[in-house]
């Protein structure tokens, strides 16, 4: 029983460690997962009888490595290997094995960050990124992916198989990349991080515990990787994403009511907040913005952090957000930043006018049909108290809504009025 | 590893180009290809002839369907390649972001299938 929850743990908080270093070790993302399986199905039938070891997680590498290379001995195929690259191989440490985590402290960090930088590569597209970080850091099982995509788990299974065959037949390297190139490359890893959260925060087709799980996961990444990269000048925007998450995870049992509803942020119970995770994301934007390199993340942090500050949602610091949001524009020059501009103007100024501006956005074309554009203007009208125009508005925002629980929600806007 | 890098460009921006301009772009060709000869890993390359000196082959039920015009109609056109042999996709993904092909246009990376070579 404890040997079984020993190697739970242990899969769950250092099985992406564990594999980052075997993936290094094997030149191979499938030859690193299989050994780690079989390790772990060894220890399962060595512990209960034995003993849990010492240093579990360096049983574990050991007895992985030497599985690894046994394979390779008695398959003549070698399908990653040519013959004299054999000897290139490091043996296993055999003497201590409780020493090989401590002589390759340097090396773990590295693993890491290659593990967490090849998933991230740009040549991989999005999704196939988000499945194999969460297949590999993450630890997910096929099964776990594919219940937060709400997809089938043959799906999940030939998209990674798709994607490692890639990184194989391409030769996407691992490694942490050069200097010149480490700027674009954190920049593709924060956008993924943040496209894992994305999923799990927006209301999907279900709101299942499996997607609040995304949200931790990209937070735990975002720490692992401001843990693991020394300070560079993309250091601020990664706290910056880093407080972003935080402050919008701490209103997680705010923003959903028990029949699975979206409550928006006015109407939300500020006591359930998570006052002290909301503390800590605050302090650690605070010093990121110290460090004067402004960008998008910090910008959008703060500006989550200005709602997350309010004791009420009428104390709202409405001008701040809007000064805010224009910042943010000259980073983003987007439709979507320039829409929530226009609500916050509204807010802070003239509803008149933000709606004029929202407007002038929908002429524009691209959010023509975007129904949370719809959405801002029927609630903006409502506020107006121009009923009927919302609630031309909201059926607007409703016929062009993506999935079933923002239709719910649009509905019981329109009821509400 | 060897990459194909496969020039996409608009054609006919190309060789609308004020002379001044098109002596510009070809001077950028000549200097990033002394670049990546100098580096050693340049296998091969050229500039292909314009999509209307394209001719397409197909045999079908043992008759061969010649036909004039590319493959597919498409609104950037293979321009021109370079064959380079270097350790990774980031190596290569480095050569292409340098090539003037990339900047107006597009490059398709493409690792070198390796099959054996017949005897």
């Amino acid at each position: 029983m404890v040997a079984k929850r020993t190697i739970e743990t242990l899969q769950r908080r250092d099985g992406g460690r564990i594999l980052a270093g075997l993936i290094r070790y094997c030149s191979d993302i499938d030859a690193a997962e299989e050994s780690l399986q079989e390790a772990y199905l060894r220890a399962s039938l060595d512990w209960p009888r034995n003993g849990i070891p010492t240093n579990p997680a360096a049983w574990i590498t050991t007895v992985a490595q030497r599985y690894f290379l046994d394979e390779l001995r008695k398959s003549k195929r070698l399908s990653f290997f040519a013959d004299d690259e054999m000897e290139n191989i490091a043996a296993p440490a055999t003497s201590n094995p409780a020493n090989i985590i401590a002589e390759l402290h340097d090396e773990i960090n590295d693993d890491q960050l290659r593990l967490i930088f090849i998933c991230c590569h740009p040549a991989l597209a999005p999704v196939a990124q988000i499945t194999l970080a969460l297949k590999t850091i993450c630890q997910f099982s096929v099964g776990e992916i594919a219940r937060s995509f709400l997809e089938p788990e043959t799906t999940t299974a030939q998209r990674l198989v798709r994607t490692k065959r890639k990184i194989k037949e391409a030769k996407i390297p691992y490694i942490v990349p050069t200097s010149t190139q480490l700027p674009e490359r954190v920049d593709a890893v924060l956008s993924v991080i943040y496209l894992l959260f994305n999923e799990g925060y927006t209301l999907g087709r279900a709101q299942n515990l499996m997607r609040q799980s995304l949200c931790e996961e990209a937070i735990r990444l975002g720490a692992l990787l401001q843990k693991l990269l020394p300070a560079t000048p993309q250091s601020p925007e990664m706290s910056g994403l880093l407080a972003l998450m935080q402050l919008h995870h701490a209103r997680a049992k705010a923003r959903v009511d028990s029949a699975g509803n979206l409550i928006p942020l006015e109407e939300q119970n500020r006591g359930l907040w998570d006052k002290e995770a909301i503390h800590f994301a605050i302090k650690m934007l605070d010093d990121a913005v110290a460090e004067r390199l402004p960008g998008p993340y910090q910008m959008e942090a703060a500006i989550a952090s200005l709602h997350c500050q309010a004791a009420t949602a009428a104390a709202t610091d409405w001008k701040q957000i809007w000064g805010l949001y224009s910042a943010l524009w000259q980073h983003r020059p987007t439709d979507i930043v320039a829409l929530n501009g226009a609500v916050a103007h509204a807010m802070a100024f003239s509803i008149e006018e933000g709606l004029a501006i929202i407007d002038k956005i929908s002429e524009r074309g691209e959010l023509a049909l975007y129904h949370l554009l719809h959405a801002a203007r029927a609630d903006l009208l409502r506020r107006q108290g121009k009923n009927e125009a919302a609630t031309i508005a909201y059926n607007r925002a409703i016929d062009l809504a993506e999935n079933d629980a923002e239709r719910r929600y649009l509905q019981q806007r329109l009821m509400a009025m | 590893m060897q990459y194909m890098l496969l020039i996409y460009g608009d054609e006919k921006a190309w060789f609308n180009l004020p002379e001044a301009e098109l002596q510009k772009g070809y001077q950028a060709y000549i200097d990033f290809t002394k670049e990546i000869m100098a580096s050693g890993c340049m296998r091969g390359g050229s500039e292909l002839k314009p999509i209307n000196t394209a001719t397409t082959v197909r045999v079908k039920n043992g008759k061969t369907l010649t036909t004039d015009g590319p493959f597919a109609e498409t609104k950037e056109q293979l321009g021109g390649y370079y064959l380079i042999d270097v350790p990774t996709l980031d190596d290569a993904l480095a050569w292409a972001a340098k090539c003037p092909g990339s900047w107006g246009g597009s490059i398709e990376v493409r690792p070198l299938n390796d099959n054996p070579q017949p005897e």
